[in-house]
């Protein structure tokens, strides 16, 4: 169990953590999520005692970390970066750890074992791959067979296999009733890691709840219509009774239709009376993915723009940009509390602003998901800004 | 079991009236609901016993730390071969059938005035390199107490240095012994006050049981005062080049800006800092000194020495526990 209370961490004039209150639970993968630089190491650091806080405190177990008598026997954690001597051994290193909270030597050969080092133990390892390094820290968390781990981006630099590798042996430790506090930035790892999620951005808490209820909230699922090829007339008929009907219709490039609002039964039903025939009815759900880009839109520290090389070109006109806005930019989902004064709300390239996609958007992702699924309704978000230009038309039809 | 109060509620309205929404399909998504009855209050324990940690078990895993990087064996092993291959150099030099003015050991300082180097980079290794590498965080990690590891690491390491010093200046002294015992000193200069003990009854330049403990343990051990200096320095500075460099300017600099002071009026200045240089009070102890007249002997600079180290040493845990790392 970990319990974070106003935890706030300022470094110079620099806002990295404000005001974060959550509660870890044990028996579940709560994943940590948050754009690059939201503050995610900063509160594992935190956490683990090697920054104070500002303000605010954090406990493990019900105390702070620096007074647990012996932390790694209660407390495991893989570091972001690699935190070993290079020029050590993986056997010397992983002893050296485990004489300071009088872990037995044998112990060490174990988790050598359970990461699958045991071949390289006896090299240094400023040789290993990052894969072999996260492998590496694993152990280091897992020597003290404690009941609470933290992990700092376990599947940085793993391979496939390693990455399936650590999910289940990330959920094979919260079976077995430990407290698991994964971070990463990947929200699609986290979909099918974690049971529950805290995302931050900028610092601030943003959602803390199961990953289900963050589907759930954050996005909304759609339906996939296909009349047979080449019926045209069929199609827009059927387009007209769905909308007549108050589902929300969409053409898709294939030319099937993308309808929202609507359960999949209605639609065969209103497609039935219609007498029109079809292909296609499948259900979609929005990703993950898609929830937590369309939150955490706003709070992306490091943001993109299209280079449009005009340093290189005579003066002249300036080629058209990207495409347009983001749609409705970040709204805090519950009522956020104040931003602080350093990190004002949404001060990044507000709507509006021509702005590339945040980094890490998959190609053929486009950020304002236009149709099917409503924005979540912005609750009297006074940070969501007014008159952007949105495609914000349909936003009345939505579930609710 | 039940989460807190969550401040992220799903909004009023936001969860879906069963039948209205479609497309949302239970059990398709990829979360799991909290396995239910898990205890509340940290569900594991682990079967292997837990033990209460204390001050041994970082000298533990220093000790395990220290010999198990290559840096250790390089410098020491540099400081062993300067040491005795100098000293061995310097015997071979003096071993005139002449007498050639120096006490029997005197010969030492030479080779461990360049060993010293390797010792103070080792002491300030010991610390920043586990900056360097991220490893700090590893260790204040597993031993949130800070002061324990820094307390474990002073030890361990001045320990070393000073068993190692010692044998060093053991084996080069009785190099020194063997080769040069033989020289008489002539009568002119039997009386140097330099020499008062150091000449036998019948002539011959020989040691006194103070004059070698003084150029074996005492030696050593100011040396290893300065590589325990260095590694309070290095805590501080975390840095392995600025460390370093710190340290080496505070043995060396001292006497080259001394060497720049010829003017009349700052010749009580220019003698100060000669006269209170660390190399000053290593000379003193192999009985040598920069001054015959001078205010303090070599263990009164040891001394002053420690309590030099003792203050930064005090300092160095100070912001070890203050600082973020």
């Amino acid at each position: 169990m970990i319990e974070a209370q106003g935890l706030t961490k300022t470094y110079g004039g620099k806002t990295a953590v404000y005001n974060l209150s959550f509660t870890v639970q044990p028996g579940v993968i709560t994943g940590f999520v948050g754009p690059n630089g939201a503050g995610k190491s900063t509160t594992m650091r935190m956490i683990l005692g090697l920054d104070e806080p500002t303000s605010g405190t954090v406990t493990v177990g019900g105390h702070p970390y620096r007074r647990l008598p012996n932390a790694p026997r209660q407390v495991g954690a893989l570091l972001d970066a690699k935190a070993v001597h290079g020029g050590r051994s993986a056997r010397n290193h992983l002893r050296c750890v485990a004489q300071l909270s009088g872990i037995p030597q044998r112990r060490v050969d174990e988790v050598l074992d359970v990461v699958g080092l045991r071949e390289v133990a006896g090299r240094r390892s400023k040789g290993f791959s990052l894969g072999m390094g996260q492998r590496l820290g694993i152990a280091g968390a897992l020597l003290g067979d404690p009941q609470i781990l933290l992990f700092d981006e376990p599947v940085n630099g793993l391979d496939p296999e390693g990455i399936l590798w650590i999910r289940n042996l990330m959920k094979k430790l919260a079976s077995e009733g430990r407290t698991i506090f994964v971070s990463s930035h990947l929200m699609s790892e986290m979909a099918v890691t974690a049971d529950h999620l805290i995302v931050i951005g900028r610092g601030q808490l943003m959602a803390d709840m199961s990953v289900r209820d963050f589907i759930n909230t954050h996005s909304a699922s759609y339906a996939r219509v296909r009349v047979p090829d080449g019926e045209q007339a069929a199609r827009e008929k059927l387009s007209a009774a769905l909308t007549e009907q108050g589902a929300h219709v969409q053409p898709e490039d294939d030319g099937a239709l993308r309808v929202g609002g609507m359960p999949l039964p209605r639609i065969s039903d209103l497609a039935h009376d219609a007498d029109i025939r079809l292909w296609e009815l499948s259900p979609h759900e929005a990703s993950l993915e898609e929830a937590y880009m369309r939150m955490t839109q706003g709070a992306v520290d490091y943001r993109s723009t299209a280079d449009h090389r005009a340093g290189l070109q005579q003066a002249g006109p300036v080629p058209p940009q990207g495409y347009a806005a983001p749609g409705p930019g970040y709204a805090p989902p519950m009522g956020a509390p104040g931003m602080p004064p350093a990190g004002p709300g949404v001060p990044q390239p507000g709507p509006g602003v021509p702005g590339m996609p945040p980094p890490g958007v998959q190609p053929g992702y486009a950020p304002p998901p236009p149709q099917g699924y409503a924005p979540p309704p912005p609750p009297a978000a006074p940070q969501a800004p007014a008159g952007a230009a949105a495609p914000a038309p349909r936003e009345g039809e939505t579930r609710r | 079991m039940s989460y807190p109060p969550q401040p992220s509620a799903p909004a009023p309205g936001a969860p879906p009236v069963p039948g209205a929404a479609p497309g949302r399909f239970p059990g398709a998504g990829p979360g799991l609901a909290p396995p239910p009855g898990t205890p509340a209050g940290g569900g594991y324990s682990s079967p292997i016993p837990i033990v209460r940690t204390h001050l041994g078990h970082a000298f533990a895993s220093e000790w395990t730390k220290i010999r198990s990087v290559r840096s250790t064996m390089w410098t020491l092993g540099i400081m062993l071969v300067l040491v005795v291959g100098v000293g061995f150099l310097i015997a071979l030099a003096m071993a005139t059938d002449d007498w050639v003015g120096a006490p029997l050991l005197s010969g030492g300082l030479f080779g461990l005035m360049l060993g010293q180097i390797c010792i103070v980079t080792l002491g300030v290794l010991v610390i920043t390199s586990e900056y360097g590498t991220g490893m700090i965080r590893t260790t204040l990690t597993a031993s949130p107490q800070r002061w324990r590891v820094l307390a474990a690491k002073a030890v361990v390491f001045f320990v070393l240095a000073f068993v190692l010093t010692t044998a060093a200046c053991a084996i080069t002294a009785l190099i020194h012994s063997s080769v040069l015992s033989g020289q008489t000193v002539p009568e002119y200069e039997a009386g140097d006050p330099m020499f008062k003990d150091s000449v036998s009854d019948s002539g011959e330049l020989i040691a006194t049981g103070g004059q070698w403990f003084d150029a074996t343990v005492g030696a050593a051990l100011y040396v290893s005062l300065l590589g325990l200096l260095a590694l309070a320095v290095g805590a501080i500075l975390r840095h392995s080049a600025g460390a370093i460099t710190t340290m080496v300017g505070f043995i060396l600099l001292p006497l080259i800006i001394a060497l720049f002071m010829q003017a009349e009026s700052l010749r009580d200045v220019q003698r100060k800092l000669i006269e209170y240089s660390p190399l000053s009070g290593l000379a003193s102890l192999f009985g040598i000194p920069f001054f015959d007249d001078a205010d303090m002997g070599g263990w009164g600079l040891l001394g002053m020495l420690a309590a030099v180290t003792g203050g930064m040493l005090l300092l160095a845990f100070a912001l070890l526990s203050k600082r973020d790392v």
